[in-house]
């Protein structure tokens, strides 16, 4: 179907139908001291010439130094059958039509998507993803509130540990719409959130506990433990996990006694380049219970009037082209195309090819971080196991080391200052599948170089 | 046309209202909202002992394409909801006057008869909107 803009007579023929002016009318409802006039910040425009010469010099300084940097966003093989099937121009396309039960096969996809991160997650029922994996918490902690009807004060404990951004995102999110959050430190030896941590929030009401597995460090948190102390306070559990551990690790639905209540999470690890930061896609699942509190929309299997079977939408009356201010999530309905990559990399890996890619990412850290610490000057933080992450400190602020590093062609790691100064010179470092023996070889050794002088010094 | 039945009072926003003994006031929607809804799916109750202000959004109805909120005609406690429409909320589409009641409220303020609609200008406004 061709699409056809409005011409002039159809916008006339609408402003007179409502008795507007002009289109400007439309927006006075804006202050004035709110519009952006000019654009006079914006550069000229370039040629497409000029543009191909630009981006072809950012993408000399991009994609070709050795990743050792985790922290939330993951490097993994990904089938060139992924994106050669994405580019399709059926399915190249973030967004799901308008009349969506038209699209049966973007329906389908979707459908599958559900029915594979429910099973992962160890859940009931998964929506069509979110946005990102920190508006996932910040939506996972808005729902907490609407279901857990028993709680009157809108609180939610977060760990330190728990990713900075999904933090502040979480709390851009909710601080205005009344929610309250206390932070839970971490155990200053293991990295982990320990039971004593908790106890001084023993007979406080607070709605929802979330915690995030592995969490920032990489650390393997007692997850069953956690589960269990929030449950018998009548709280909510939010799980935040890496999809890919959950081939190795017990799915959150198996958490305690009772599971986690709301499962949430970054998908780009599933099939997602990591693309500078985005986009990725956001994923929540949760149990029947809570299915009415949940954002976004589901794709439900159902039979026509003739008795085919098919695809259709379901739960859309929550959503906001419906519900508006009233609507479970004003944020996103879906990540459609990155959602589809994440189904695809999934479908094509399997359960033993998810699990295979998490062992190796696991033992390739582990091996990182063996030949790291043989380093002098350079030590492990946590004492806990690791999935695929671990926390280094230096002996020496970690920024100068690291751009020594790039300029080996090596990304290091993530300098840890900024968020977490009580570490001291710290470094989150990971190491997936991708990289080879070889890789961890040059990493350690232009470590040692980088660190030589100044202990000779 | 829909059912209007001429004892109950109505509000703009297509509560019915029925007065039972000791004051206590029964609320559901009217024949008129259940149709223009479709079939519903799903009713979120309030909890019992909950104290609503006048015109406060209590409840929810959500049909396959629309959520709508349910509003306190005066402030009251909730005394009782209809459980049954957790399992069933069709009971409202099938018999929106009797079995599909939504909840029962005790009023803590006067009834503030002016803001209600007598059965006939209830009529007045469905066959308008």
């Amino acid at each position: 179907m061709p699409f056809i803009p409005h011409t002039d007579d159809d916008e006339r023929e609408m402003l007179s139908a409502i008795g507007a002016p002009d289109i400007e009318a439309l927006f006075d409802e804006i202050p004035p001291n709110l519009r952006v006039t000019s654009l006079d910040e914006l550069p000229a425009g370039l040629s497409e010439l000029e543009v191909m010469q630009l981006m072809a010099a950012r993408a000399r300084q991009d994609g070709r130094a050795s990743c050792f940097i985790g922290a939330g966003a993951y490097e993994h093989h990904i089938p060139a059958a992924v994106w050669s099937t994405i580019t399709r121009g059926e399915f190249y396309s973030a967004y799901t039509p308008y009349q969506a039960e038209a699209s049966q096969g973007t329906l389908q996809s979707i459908y599958e998507y559900q029915s594979m991160m429910a099973s992962l997650t160890g859940m009931q029922v998964s929506n069509a993803s979110l946005y990102d994996g920190a508006s996932a918490v910040a939506e996972a902690c808005l729902m907490a509130v609407r279901a857990n009807r028993r709680s009157k004060a809108a609180r939610i404990l977060l760990p330190r540990s728990l990713h900075p951004h999904y933090r502040a995102v979480t709390l851009t999110t909710a601080l205005n719409q009344g929610l309250a959050f206390d932070t839970l430190p971490f155990a200053r030896d293991a990295g982990h959130v320990s039971l004593d941590a908790l106890a001084a929030h023993d007979g406080e009401d607070f709605t929802a506990l979330v915690i995030q597995q592995p969490n920032f460090f990489g650390v393997i948190e007692e997850v069953d433990a956690l589960t269990d102390w929030a449950h018998a306070r009548e709280a909510l559990v939010i799980a935040v996990v890496n999809p890919i551990s959950l081939a190795l690790l017990k799915p959150p639905g198996e958490w305690g006694a009772k599971g986690a209540d709301i499962v949430v999470g970054e998908g780009q690890p599933l099939g997602c380049p990591l693309s500078s930061g985005g986009p990725y896609f956001g994923f929540m699942t949760t149990r029947m219970q809570h299915v009415r509190q949940m954002p976004g929309r589901i794709v439900g299997a159902t039979v026509d009037a003739d008795g085919r079977p098919g695809f259709s939408l379901t739960l859309q009356a929550r959503e906001q082209h419906i519900r508006r201010a009233k609507a479970t999530s004003n944020i996103c309905t879906n990540q459609g195309l990155l959602m589809l990559a994440g189904t695809l990399y999934l479908a094509l890996m399997g359960a033993q090819g998810l699990e295979r890619v998490a062992a190796a990412s696991m033992a390739r850290t582990e091996e990182l971080v063996r030949a790291l610490t043989a380093i002098a000057g350079v030590r492990r933080v946590f004492a806990r196991p690791v999935f695929h992450e671990a926390v280094l400190t230096l002996d020496r602020p970690v920024a100068p080391v690291l751009a020594v590093l790039a300029q080996r062609g090596i990304q290091g790691g993530l300098d840890l200052i900024d968020h977490y100064p009580e570490l001291g010179p710290a470094l989150l470092v990971c190491a997936t599948e991708t990289k080879s023996s070889a890789d961890i070889e040059a990493y350690a050794s232009a470590l040692s170089e980088a660190l030589r002088p100044a202990r000779a010094a | 046309m829909s059912k209007i039945p001429a004892d109950l009072k109505y509000t703009r926003s297509h509560e019915w209202l029925k007065a039972l003994p000791e004051g206590i006031v029964e609320i559901g929607i009217s024949d008129h909202a259940q149709e223009s809804l479709g079939d519903l799916v799903f009713v979120e109750l309030p909890e019992v002992g909950r104290s609503l202000a006048a015109g406060e959004a209590c409840a929810v109805v959500e049909s396959v394409k629309a959520a709508s909120d349910i509003y306190a005609p005066v402030a009251a406690t909730v005394v009782a909801i209809n459980v049954q429409l957790a399992e069933s909320p069709e009971l409202i589409n099938q018999d929106p006057y009797g079995r599909g009641w939504i909840m029962r409220l005790r009023p803590t303020a006067q009834l503030a008869d002016s803001g209600l609609l007598s059965a006939l200008d209830y009529q007045a406004l469905a066959a308008a909107g």
